[in-house]
């Protein structure tokens, strides 16, 4: 049947990806290079001098692998290959975790492959103090804080230990004492939470600031324009984060009207504080998590930063990205691989060698798999022991009103 | 014990916000229009100039942001007090409210909680059509975490909202609009009432509490018992009288968690039960309250439970008194219960 012809020569597009599967990788259309400086205005400038930013790309780690530019933030030796062992830490627990999941140890998994200088660079550049309402996908918080690795993995197995007692789905972390909020799982809802959160903060007077984070394809539900208008109304201590990690799912940034304007791009309108930078490179992340920390403790206002990145693996445990984009895509990214970048700088720096990065990964891994013996003894979803019973009746309310004392009672517990 | 005086509902919120702000400087005020003007019903009036921009203040038009605002400030030992301007427009804020505020103590195990009080204009009988004159309590009380309430006078209104602000539970209160100014009995033909002859606008200056998860027996009686709550305990106590009924009338005033005993032991007494609510019939709250009369009364029960409610119909802006579940349906449901 042919089509009637539109009378409607407008029409209307529906975005897509470069490449499908089995179709060439395609990032040229991004523009995006590891080599052109861009300026650093001051933390306490107007917020219109940083909007030229949301169109550029601040970087700091360039092909040759040295620091360059206004945005160097000249770490010493020990805290680049700290920067190095946190993300080192998140992959191999990642990979861990997958191996678990498929075992059928663990309900679900999320990794952060390829993406993890992005919560671990933000994790180190901000003060232990600092309030972080992340998204799902930034588990290098947690190890930039040294979280009990044990802890997290009992949280992972919803055993008789974890913290949540087995109601949330794994890795939707709580850490209260590690200033870490709860995850959600619905998207963007911690986003104007947190400034909140960073507005009681001001009220107190405390010099603390608030981080969050959401990813590219959240910047199109309403609680991020919701976050922004507040950020940039009450001009709350906030650092809002959007990790365009190229893909939503199966849905690819453009589909979140990525096509059209950076993300970054979206907070000039709010009058927000505005930075783009590659989130690849550890050192450009530190740099500009540094930046808009700074200007918010000064009481100098929000900041939103984009950080361009790549989400090198699946979704979750129940994604497989063989079937929307090419199976090479994580390998052609432009901006290469934040674990290999950083170790390159402090290899051309002399403070790294690969016997040395193997020894590393070598330790990290022992204690992964040592932490998660430890976890595993206290018992898994599937074999117990879990948390008792009846405490899935608590905590719904502060007491145990009738109705729920009485359901609780129908199920003989 | 502190003074009493003569207030409407408008005032006794605006005096519980008064002695909140006043006590605990972790109590803040916020919502469209609730800063400078003091809100498009009066209920935070003069507050911000006594307390400053950042204790009162006005915010974005965006229900989702001021839940999640309020939920951010309340996890972070704040006591906020937020007022969605209508009930109809509670919606946006719909998700925040269902997904985050009603579970954050559960998902986190008790690590983190949101102590903050919603408050927000319901029902009809103010002519304000479809969007202004919603009583979406049901939507709510469907949520496990949240107490939904819902005030019938101003001693109540100013008890109940100081309650809420104390509690560590998230609290929702439903204000009947059409009672801000005045008591109403279901007759819009007759001159408006007033709190200021109404035993229950005499409302203490200073700080005292409402229990939440209680109700207040009203009317004693000994014919039936009428279960109501907000507009309708007024139409109740009226249409009782009108008809020569000595009714029970139980003011609910909390919803979840709804104080069954005081319900229970009433029906027992009575043997016949109806149920009032201002919002649509169909998965109306009322339909939760019968279920659970008739599970612990049964064998006590003369007569079937009946419910009088507005129609599974928009609330409409010219029909708005064949709408209103009135005191000639009251009247009615009253007798047949009473004859069944």
């Amino acid at each position: 049947m042919t089509p009637a012809p539109s009378r409607n020569r407008a029409g209307f597009t529906v975005p897509e990806p470069p490449a499908r599967p089995g179709e060439k990788p395609d990032f040229s259309g991004l523009g995006l290079s590891q080599d052109i400086p861009v300026t650093r205005p001051d933390p306490d400038c107007p917020a219109k001098d940083t909007h030229m930013l949301a169109n550029a790309l601040i970087g700091v780690l360039n092909s040759e692998h040295q620091a360059q530019g206004q945005w160097d933030p000249a770490l010493s030796p020990k805290t680049l290959r700290q920067g190095l062992h946190v993300m080192l830490k998140t992959r191999l627990y990642d990979d861990r975790m997958l191996k678990l999941q498929r075992q059928g140890k663990i309900s679900f998994y999320m990794k952060a492959l390829g993406e993890e200088a992005v919560a671990c660079a933000a994790g180190m550049a901000l003060r232990f103090e600092d309030m972080l309402f992340p998204s799902y996908r930034q588990q290098g918080l947690l190890f930039a804080r040294d979280r009990d690795m044990v802890a997290m993995m009992t949280h992972c197995l919803s055993n008789a230990k974890d913290n949540l007692k087995g109601r949330q789905l794994p890795i939707h972390y709580t850490w209260k004492e590690g200033n870490f909020f709860s995850i959600s799982g619905n998207l963007g809802t911690q986003f104007p939470q947190a400034v909140g959160w960073a507005m009681a903060s001001a009220a107190r007077g405390e010099d603390t600031v608030t981080a969050s984070w959401v990813g590219d394809g959240t910047t199109a539900e309403g609680d991020f324009h919701g976050a922004c208008t507040l950020a940039s109304t009450y001009q709350a201590p906030v650092i809002l984060n959007v990790v365009n990690n190229q893909w939503a799912i199966s849905s690819f940034a453009g589909i979140a009207g990525g096509l059209n304007a950076t993300f970054a791009a979206k907070g000039i309108g709010y009058g927000l504080a505005t930075l783009r930078v590659d989130g690849n490179d550890f050192l450009a992340v530190y740099a500009v998590t540094r930046w808009a920390a700074d200007r918010a403790r000064a009481g100098h206002g929000p900041t939103l930063i984009e950080h361009v990145t790549y989400r090198a693996d699946a979704h979750s445990t129940s994604d497989d990205p063989s079937r929307y984009r090419p199976k090479e895509e994580a390998k052609a990214w432009p901006l290469g691989d934040p674990v290999e970048r950083l170790k390159s700088h402090l290899i051309a720096l002399g403070e790294w060698d690969e016997a040395r990065h193997e020894a590393l990964t070598d330790a990290l891994s022992k204690e992964v798999l040592a932490s998660y013996k430890t976890a595993e003894s206290y018992g898994t979803l599937r074999d117990g022991p879990l948390s008792p019973v009846p405490s899935m009746f608590e905590d719904v309310f502060v007491g145990q009103p009738w109705h729920l004392r009485r359901q609780r009672q129908d199920l003989g517990v | 014990m502190s003074k009493t005086a003569r207030m409407t509902m408008i005032q006794a919120i605006n005096s519980a916000h008064d002695v909140l702000l006043e006590r605990d400087e972790r109590v803040c005020a916020f919502g469209e229009d609730a800063g400078y003007f003091g809100g498009v019903f009066g209920c935070t009036q003069g507050l911000q100039e006594k307390y400053g921009l950042s204790r009162v203040f006005d915010t974005p038009i965006n229900e989702a942001a001021i839940v999640a605002m309020a939920i951010g400030m309340a996890a972070n030992g704040m006591r906020p007090i937020a007022e969605i301007q209508f009930a109809d427009y509670i919606f946006p804020g719909f998700d925040q409210i269902v997904s985050e505020l009603s579970r954050l103590r559960y998902r986190t195990a008790g690590a983190f909680s949101a102590p903050l009080v919603l408050r927000t204009p319901c029902g009809g009988g103010i002519y304000g059509g479809q969007t202004h004159s919603m009583s979406p309590e049901a939507f709510f009380t469907h949520i496990p975490g949240l107490v939904i309430t819902m005030p019938s006078n101003p001693y109540d209104a100013k008890g109940m909202l100081i309650a809420a602000s104390e509690s560590d539970d998230p609290v929702l209160i439903f204000e009947p609009k059409r009672l801000y100014n005045g008591p109403f009995d279901g007759d819009p033909h007759k001159p408006a009432l007033s709190w200021s002859s109404h035993e229950k606008g005499a409302v203490p200056t200073g700080h005292y509490t409402v229990p939440l998860g209680k109700a207040d027996v009203v009317r004693e009686g000994t014919a039936l018992t009428v279960v109501a709550y907000g507009t309708m305990v007024h139409v109740a106590l009226e249409s009782a009288q009108l008809a020569g009924i000595d009714a029970e009338v139980i003011d609910l005033r909390t919803l979840i968690p709804y104080d069954i005993e005081t319900i229970a032991k009433s029906v027992n007494k009575t043997g016949r039960c109806v149920v009032l609510h201002e919002a649509p019939r169909t998965s109306g709250f009322g339909a939760e309250l019968m279920a659970q009369i008739q599970e612990e009364c049964f064998y006590a029960l003369e007569a079937p439970i009946k419910r009088v409610t507005g129609w599974d119909t928009p609330y409409p802006h010219a029909h708005e008194w064949e709408y209103f579940p009135g005191q000639t349906r009251v009247m009615r449901a009253l007798k047949e219960t009473l004859e069944a």
